[in-house]
């Protein structure tokens, strides 16, 4: 049956994808709005852009943000690698090894982040941007790990194979084939660990120290102290930049081979 | 052969699987391949012919025997100290190094000076035709193409024994045909010994020094292919390779055979009890109703330009394939009696 000839196919559909969209849409309105009042419409301006551009405590949130993100990303994006790697190829128990990568997905966040709370506390661990990395890098790990993992199943095992038998050992098979043919997967998943730290507030919320406050735990504490079209501005960016890291992170897991 | 045997494969078995579930792929093979051989594994899927190229190339080792390459004990060797190379079934050429790139990776890899093996791949592109093509990507190729850039990538090295696994068998017929008499050329040039991977009894017979078919894991006949083709040994090598003619018949004591309604043949056979006996379409022959060995009835003809191909019956029942070549006689109607000679030099007696 054609799902097209259901009635109101079209109706429903735009009913959802309003449902979905018009809180976003109102919010990027209004950050091009010139009132103080974030809701409160008078004309259209940049004003608040050029704010967020010259505002120290944004820029210090901003630069934090990216450190960690970078960090988080890079730390994520090696485990998973090896992760990868080590179960791409009749690993016993795989399926076990997968569940415990993945469990960060299932686990309720505010249980991981006050748990880990708790724990760098017992240990002494300074919180601050090195704890954030820390923690970061944990829940990043199974975003990386899936682009990669698609990528290296969808890999013929006969491309090792064949650098094997033209003298390469698995040093040098893993260095020139495994390797840039997994790259695609590897910035995919990169870029996705990337955006899930960036967008991260629980975790870091918890684990900030003084001066290590990123933004989505500015937009947080700001938003306390009313609603500015300022806010919107910030958060306009970051969906921005967001939408844009996992648009690439899709285009490159689907290049072609 | 002895004395120059370029691989040496001696009492390999290999299973896959652990426990009750182990599959036992190959079953205590010995095979001896000479120097500058064209050696050919025939049999179809899952028969073990794969698995016994993998182990040689090393990417699979075997449970137990030993295989020895050049006379060097080679059984546990990892694929790269292997003096072999493979072209695979589905080439594997690297997609993200040009053909230049994945022609000299070996070279590369042995550490060879860079300008040796700019000449080195020259060469080798040369051999297959494909030096215009040295700056481009595989995915740039047609299959033929990329076939070509897999021969020469795996003659670059220039390997002791080149292994070739159905390389052929993604290409179309025509170009099937092309790559053929290319890959006999191309042996008869480099001077290396090719041992061929196919389940096709065609390409096995055209291009072959010797072919060893294989079934179920045991090789169970080897020989040059007009004596594979010729006197089978075995009702599975008669079956898979060609047209056949397959009659039950008892042996009796005295050298003779019966074959069904009392007819007998005079044949030294040396076995006893329930036997069968092989025929090529084309060695049996058609005479008068009474003057053969034994009398049929024609069920239909069928004209295939240089020949005609009969499909008779037998008195037992039964069906019987003639492939008679003179096509300008007198056509016979379909249901008549005819008479079928089965020469004693052609028939075989097999295993079963």
């Amino acid at each position: 049956m054609n799902i097209r000839r259901f009635p109101m196919t079209r109706e429903v559909s735009l009913l959802v994808l309003a449902y979905l969209y018009v809180p976003v849409l109102v919010l990027v309105v209004y950050s091009f709005n010139a009132n103080r009042t974030a809701t409160i419409w008078s004309h259209a301006s940049l004003d608040w852009y050029g704010r967020i551009l010259t505002n120290p405590s944004i820029q210090a949130a901003t630069v934090n943000s990216l450190i960690l993100a970078f960090a988080a990303a890079i730390g994520a994006t090696t485990f998973a690698l090896l992760a990868a790697l080590a179960t791409s190829r009749a690993f016993p128990r795989r399926g076990a090894v997968e569940a415990v990568l993945n469990m960060p997905l299932i686990l309720p966040e505010i249980v991981v982040a006050v748990a880990t709370l708790m724990l760098f506390v017992a240990l002494g661990v300074q919180l601050g941007l090195g704890a954030m990395i820390l923690a970061h890098t944990a829940f990043c790990i199974p975003f990386a790990y899936l682009p990669i993992r698609a990528r290296l199943e969808g890999m013929s095992r006969s491309y090792e194979e064949a650098a094997q038998d033209l003298y390469a050992n698995r040093f040098r098979t893993f260095r020139r084939v495994t390797l840039p043919l997994l790259w695609p997967g590897i910035l995919a998943g990169f870029t996705l660990a990337f955006v899930t730290s960036l967008d991260d507030f629980l975790t870091s919320f918890f684990l900030s120290g003084p001066g290590t406050t990123t933004l989505p735990v500015y937009i947080f504490s700001a938003i306390r102290a009313g609603i500015t079209p300022e806010i919107n501005a910030i958060s306009t960016v970051m969906l921005v930049i967001s939408v844009l890291l996992v648009s690439l992170s899709f285009f490159l897991s689907r290049l072609r081979r | 052969m002895s004395g120059s045997s370029a691989v040496s494969i001696r009492n390999i078995s290999k299973s896959f699987g652990r426990g009750a579930s182990a599959v036992r792929v190959l079953d205590d093979v010995s095979v001896e391949i000479g120097e500058r051989e064209f050696f050919t594994l025939l049999g179809p899927s899952g028969c073990g012919k794969t698995t016994l190229l993998r182990l040689i190339a090393g990417f699979e080792l075997a449970d137990r025997g030993v295989i020895a390459i050049g006379g060097q004990d080679l059984t546990q060797t990892p694929p790269f100290r292997r003096p072999v190379n493979t072209v695979f079934q589905s080439y594997a050429l690297f997609p993200h190094l040009t053909v230049e790139q994945n022609v000299g990776f070996a070279l590369e890899e042995q550490g060879m000076a860079r300008d040796k093996i700019r000449s080195r791949v020259g060469e080798a592109l040369e051999m297959v035709r494909m030096h215009s093509f040295a700056r481009r990507r595989p995915s740039e190729l047609s299959g033929g193409q990329q076939q070509r850039v897999a021969l020469a990538r795996a003659l670059a090295p220039r390997p002791q024994v080149l292994l070739l696994d159905e390389p052929l068998s993604a290409l179309d017929l025509k170009l099937r045909k092309e790559m053929q008499i290319e890959l006999k050329q191309l042996q008869a040039e480099a001077g290396i010994t090719f041992l061929f991977v196919t389940h096709d009894q065609e390409e096995a017979l055209t291009l072959s020094d010797r072919v060893a078919v294989m079934q179920g894991g045991h090789i169970l006949q080897m020989g040059p292919p007009r004596e594979i083709y010729e006197a089978p040994t075995h009702r599975f090598v008669a079956d898979f390779i060609g047209d056949i003619n397959l009659l039950e018949a008892e042996a009796l004591p005295g050298d003779q055979l019966r074959i069904g309604q009392g007819v007998t043949l005079p044949m030294a056979h040396g076995k006893a009890g329930a036997v069968t006996l092989a025929i090529r379409p084309e060695r049996a022959r058609l005479t008068a109703p009474g003057a053969g060995t034994l009398d049929a009835t024609l069920i239909h003809s069928a004209y295939l330009g240089t020949a005609l191909l009969h499909k008779l019956e037998l008195p037992g029942g039964g069906t019987f394939l003639l492939r008679q070549s003179e096509v300008a006689q007198t056509p016979l109607e379909s249901g008549s009696r005819v008479g079928l000679a089965l020469p004693a030099d052609a028939l075989r007696v097999l295993d079963q």
